[in-house]
């Protein structure tokens, strides 16, 4: 089994976020950049077709060089090999088509992405790669087995979850549940020595459109103080005649 | 040439969040001088969708659609989109809309922005407002397609009101085997009770209640206020309480008119998460938890002891404003 994990390279969670060139552009400074959570989640689980069902791991990330650290822990942590498309991935539109022309020639048996990242939170780039490429897709996945050409796959839904039964090539959204938060692993010294051995290769982008841009950022509005109480009867009281909510 | 809503529904009902994006793609098409079309799937009441401003609606009856299946329903907004000749096209933000939006958009080549907070900023160029960071900034971004699609976030915009005379018109799109590649085997959903995804209230706990044999009183509250729980990332590591009901920036998002946290300290990814909250209470023994800072409200005491009081003085509140 081949599979492809897309990574994308996002602001740590614990990250303040702030806008700079006049609210034109996140501010990177002073930010730690890692592998999306969601896509992390995928990936542990990847490790562990590859270790229990001999599957073989590639990763691909779009972006540019500054992208290379993050990559380089997904390959320390186990991956084989990688792929970067250089080019800023401003639009999930643009990102989409780009990953979906390696997978088209990748012979790809299953495709992990995260159920979105945790930066921009577009959430599309794996739901546009299955219709560009109409191939079977899975969002919001927390578990997923492969046997054969056979998968089964549970999905959250609003109030509970959904199992479902599919066949490969798939791609799935991905998110915490098909590993735990326990099962994710650290790089060891070993593992980082090797991952600079490993193939990393640069292609460059296609043609390709972009739908969306951004044009300004803007940060929540500050929050006024916070009104304490000390009893339930004034709370409610509040809530019912001041906030209105109950 | 009208603005395309895709209006949920369950058990041939729609969801409460159809009358938010009938609502908003009313004020769209209001904006762009045309007018606004829904396309239901198996629902028995379309007419009420003219009280949110629809003219039209694409009614579809197939028992193969009883059962969500993202790649045929988007298939079907598909072809009423181009029955239609619609460019714009409205969606939710429900986990089922999301698993669709993307697949819709591949299709029609469309710029597809989710998680939109308002009305258009403006209609050309098309620019909305939408959360980013997990709900730490916001960003103002632009479609530059010609078929665009907005998602609208929960809770966001509002229902608005709009008395009009709907046409109810019955659609019969082509649905393929193809469509149903991937197949439902089992859906195991909670019935009968407020979801995250669409409650009003929220009541939600952290590590501060000291294990899962004290949520008694957590459901208690809820069960008094109809409200949904939830839990922080911690407890759901911790394995206290179900996946599902971690909220934060790598959980689900909260929208609720109201969000009580109780033991729950605040961390960055945890705000994030619920900011989108019109109303936050916070209870905590700590004065010093961060969430305090993030709050409308709050009480600075133990859990064990505050909670049960404002159950007991909300069921007496009940009673006087039943």
């Amino acid at each position: 089994m081949k599979i492809l994990v897309c990574i994308s390279n996002v602001p740590d969670t614990t990250s303040k976020i702030n806008f700079t060139n006049g609210d034109t552009k996140f501010d990177t400074n002073g930010v730690q950049f890692v592998i999306n959570p969601n896509d992390e989640f995928g990936l542990t689980r990847a490790m562990w077709f590859k270790e229990k069902q001999g599957a073989t791991v590639h990763i691909a990330t779009v972006g540019g060089a500054n992208v290379e650290p993050t990559m380089r822990k997904a390959l320390a942590i186990g991956a084989d090999e990688a792929i970067r498309i250089n080019a800023e991935p401003t639009d999930g539109f643009f990102v989409a088509q780009q990953l979906a022309n390696i997978i088209k020639d990748g012979a790809y048996d299953l495709i992990i992405a995260g159920r979105e990242s945790i930066d921009y939170n577009g959430g599309m780039v794996p739901g546009i790669i299955a219709s560009v490429l109409d191939i079977n897709f899975i969002n919001t996945c927390t578990n997923l087995e492969i046997d054969g050409a056979n998968a089964t796959a549970t999905r959250e839904i609003d109030g509970g979850k959904e199992k479902i039964a599919t066949t490969l090539p798939l791609i799935i959204g991905g998110q915490k549940g098909l590993v735990e938060e326990s099962d994710l692993r650290i790089p060891n010294m070993r593992g980082i020595m090797m991952a600079r051995q490993k193939k990393l290769t640069i292609v460059e982008p296609i043609d390709a459109i972009k739908a969306t841009q951004d044009t300004k950022f803007e940060k929540p509005a500050a929050k006024g103080a916070v009104k304490l109480v000390t009893s339930v009867d004034e709370l409610v009281n509040l809530l019912h005649n001041e906030a209105k909510v109950i | 040439m009208s603005v395309l809503v895709y209006t949920e529904s369950e058990n041939g009902k729609f969801k409460k969040n159809a009358f938010e994006v009938a609502s908003y793609a009313f004020e769209i098409a209001k904006q762009m001088g045309t007018t606004a079309t829904a396309v239901s799937f198996n629902v028995s009441n379309n007419e009420v969708l003219g009280d949110y401003g629809i003219s039209k609606i694409l009614t579809i009856k197939n028992d193969t659609l009883s059962t969500f299946n993202a790649k045929a329903f988007s298939s079907c907004i598909n072809q009423a989109a181009e029955k239609e000749g619609s460019k714009i096209i409205i969606l939710s933000s429900s986990t089922d809309t999301k698993f669709l939006a993307p697949i819709l958009a591949g299709h029609l080549k469309a710029g597809y922005i989710p998680n939109v907070v308002a009305a258009p900023e403006s209609t050309s160029p098309f620019i909305v407002k939408r959360t980013t960071f997990s709900n730490k900034g916001f960003a103002f971004s632009e479609i530059n397609t010609t078929v665009k699609i907005v998602g609208v976030s929960n809770n966001s915009f509002g229902v608005t009101e709009h008395k009009v005379s709907a046409t109810i018109e019955d659609f019969n799109p082509t649905v393929t085997d193809g469509d149903f590649s991937t197949k439902s085997i089992e859906i195991d959903k909670v019935v009968g009770k407020a979801t995250i995804a669409d409650a009003d209230i929220v009541v939600s706990g952290g590590r501060g209640l000291k294990g899962p044999e004290n949520w008694g009183m957590i459901e208690e509250l809820a069960d008094v206020l109809g409200a949904a729980t939830a839990c922080s990332k911690p407890v759901s590591d911790l394995g206290w309480r179900p996946h599902g009901e971690h909220v934060g920036q790598t959980g689900k998002p909260v929208a609720s008119n109201l969000y009580i946290a109780i033991g729950i300290s605040g961390a960055i990814q945890h705000l994030a998460g619920v900011s989108s909250s019109k109303v936050k209470v916070v209870i905590n023994i700590d004065p010093e938890a961060p969430f305090f800072k993030a709050a409308d409200y709050g009480i600075v005491g133990d859990a064990f002891e505050v909670v049960p009081r404002l159950i007991e003085k909300l069921k007496e509140f009940k009673a006087q404003n039943a």
